[in-house]
């Protein structure tokens, strides 16, 4: 819960956020080694200086560590936890659905945990899919269309296997398919960050909803076309909202145009934890204004209505929480430091 | 052994001459963005590069380009005869380095490792955005100077060539959008249109504004990449040390290069 100055209880639900193991023991090779360094100069790069962790913690964190930073010490009521396997480049996965559900357990009142699927994988994709519905009932997947599978570099929405993958979510009543669409891993043959395949995938499945983590920056402007000609595509902010800290006038460029094309309920907070930490996402997010004339120019700014459905009430939606049974629910158990 | 002095000036014109040479997704030189790591002459003949991008992951069709692209610029040299480029601590780093010093062309090498593709629509699609981003500077740089629309849209390429810019930006980017004009043969002759758009269709003065809107989106991408690119070079070989007065990120390895055995271990 983040509370305003004033008062107001706001709602947040973080879209995005991990349950990673990167520590060396869980490195199959130099790969995974480079992965986990990446994401750590992300940290490095755009966290405050005084948000920075030490690298063996950045690599592998503890459960209390999540419960802590992100509903204790952070803002968020709840939190989506992504799968991210890249079984090349870890021995046990990543974050794998079974690690971040066990965690999860501990709190099942407050996290959604996401499974993800390959499509190269084919029939053992289809059979996952189903694996992971019948034993975690899973209302969401994570999509990572940049990663590597054997010879394969890369994969699009729109490949046929693909679409066997989504026609099964459909049946199951899995409907919110986030997208990674933005930096790190990239595939070799095509534009790494090219968000086309979006368009025909979100034209053809329009029962499931589409967030595209990250807005597909760097290819913010071909996002922002294709997710004003569909209604079921959404915008995930992780990674553009630590903009806010480091360059707050382009932050409020890249929030104009999302906000001019997508609209304000088009948009979901994700703090992409653990790269960053809610708290001073959210903090900042709340007293933030985009500068006049960017604003003007635009015809939009980010009211306090609009920081609400970004921050909680648009994600909620997706998920079909109601935000007021669930305010009640998370009453009765208030947060607590577990016993360390 | 060459002579000091002579070796200095060999290498800064190796320097000079890898300016030439652009990160496709950025725009920028990559001597600008810090990515040429060592140039070294031996024999005053023979060049070694190396360069390094800000992650391992940074996109290996780029990094290609830009392995070819230092070669190209090097071998122009009259007096180099034998060169080397490397490209360091990156996941298609050896492919890249095989590639690149085999003397094969780009599309064979690039074709063996993507089943025939070619990346020629990706290379046409970064240069239109190159063009998008140097021709928003030149254009927003007249206005500025008080052009009205009329006269921007209907401007020709020998009166922009005439135009004293002051601003840094506008010094810096005019001659990189004149020399892309005359290179895709978008404006040539003096009296050709010098604001045509990527597609060689002229600007209206009525949609100038609109057009500049375009431009203004394609520079917000580029510069999320510019921003990203550059603080990632920067911390990419740091770590953080919490100490008494709270966390401080501090260089790991003396200057930017991990230790040659340890940069490619299990490859």
């Amino acid at each position: 819960m983040f509370k305003t100055p004033e008062g107001k209880e706001i709602f947040v639900l973080d879209g995005h956020t991990h349950f990673w193991d990167g520590s060396p023991e869980n490195q199959a090779n130099i790969h995974g080694k480079q992965f986990i360094d990446c994401f750590y100069a992300y940290h490095t790069n755009l966290s405050p200086s005084e948000e920075l962790w030490e690298k063996s913690k950045f690599e592998k964190y503890s459960e209390d560590d999540v419960y802590r930073d992100l509903f204790v010490d952070g803002p968020d009521d709840m939190a989506i936890i992504q799968s991210t396997y890249l079984n090349d480049f870890y021995k046990k996965g990543f974050s794998s659905i079974e690690r971040s559900s066990s965690m999860a357990a501990r709190h099942p009142e407050r996290f959604i945990v996401n499974g993800s699927f390959d499509p190269r994988d084919g029939e053992k994709a289809l059979e996952y899919i189903h694996y992971m519905k019948e034993t975690f009932d899973i209302k969401g997947v994570k999509m990572y269309t940049a990663e590597w599978n054997g010879d394969s570099k890369g994969w699009a929405l729109n490949d046929p296997a693909a679409y066997k993958c989504f026609e099964l979510c459909e049946k199951l009543g899995i409907k919110n398919v986030h997208v990674h669409k933005g930096p790190t891993i990239t595939p070799l043959s095509m534009d790494a960050f090219d968000v086309r395949d979006v368009d025909y995938a979100a034209t053809d499945f329009q029962n499931l909803n589409w967030i595209i983590e990250h807005c597909g920056l760097p290819r913010l402007d071909e996002f922002c076309w294709i997710a004003t000609q569909e209604t079921n595509v959404y915008g995930g902010l992780a990674v553009a909202l630590p903009f806010i800290h480091s360059r707050p006038r382009y932050f409020g460029e890249i929030m104009a145009e999302l906000l001019f094309w997508l609209g304000e309920d088009k948009l979901l907070f994700g703090s992409d934890y653990a790269i960053w930490t809610p708290k001073w996402l959210v903090e900042k997010f709340w007293d933030y204004q985009i500068p006049e004339d960017i604003a003007q120019e635009r015809g939009v700014q980010l009211t306090d209505e609009i920081k609400e459905k970004i921050l909680g009430l648009n994600a909620a939606r997706l998920y079909d929480i109601d935000v007021n049974k669930k305010k009640v629910e998370l009453a009765g158990s208030p947060v607590q430091i577990a016993a360390e | 052994m060459l002579v000091s002095t002579l070796k200095t000036e060999l290498e800064l014109d190796v320097w000079d001459c890898l300016e030439a040479v652009t990160d496709p997704e950025l725009d920028e030189p990559i001597t600008d963005m810090g990515f040429v790591e060592t140039v070294e002459v031996s024999d005053a003949r023979t060049v070694r590069v190396e360069f390094r991008l800000p992650t391992y992951w940074c996109s290996p069709n780029f990094a290609f380009l830009m392995a070819f692209g230092i070669r190209k610029e090097i071998t122009s040299l009259p007096w180099v005869k034998e060169m080397t480029v490397q490209l360091n601590d990156h996941c298609f780093g050896d492919e890249v380095n095989e590639g690149v010093n085999s003397g094969r062309n780009y599309h064979d090498i690039f074709a063996q490792y993507c089943k025939g593709e070619r990346l020629d629509d990706v290379v046409a699609k970064f240069m239109s955005k190159a063009f998008d981003k140097r021709q928003e500077v030149v254009l927003l740089g007249l206005q500025a100077l008080g052009h009205r629309a009329e006269d921007i849209v209907s401007m020709p390429l020998a009166a922009l060539q005439r135009i004293e810019f002051t601003g840094e930006e506008e010094l810096r980017q005019t001659p990189r959008y004149l020399d892309l004009l005359l290179s895709q043969g978008l404006a040539v002759n003096p009296d050709d249109l010098a604001f045509p758009t990527w597609d060689g269709q002229p600007i209206h003065a009525a949609a100038l504004t609109k057009h500049l809107t375009h431009l203004r989106s394609t520079r917000i991408n580029m510069e999320f990449n510019g921003a990203m690119c550059r603080g990632l070079a920067k911390t990419r070989y740091k770590e953080v040390e919490i100490g008494p007065e709270g966390p401080t990120l501090v260089d790991f390895i003396a200057g930017r290069v991990p230790p040659r055995d340890g940069a490619n271990p299990g490859r």
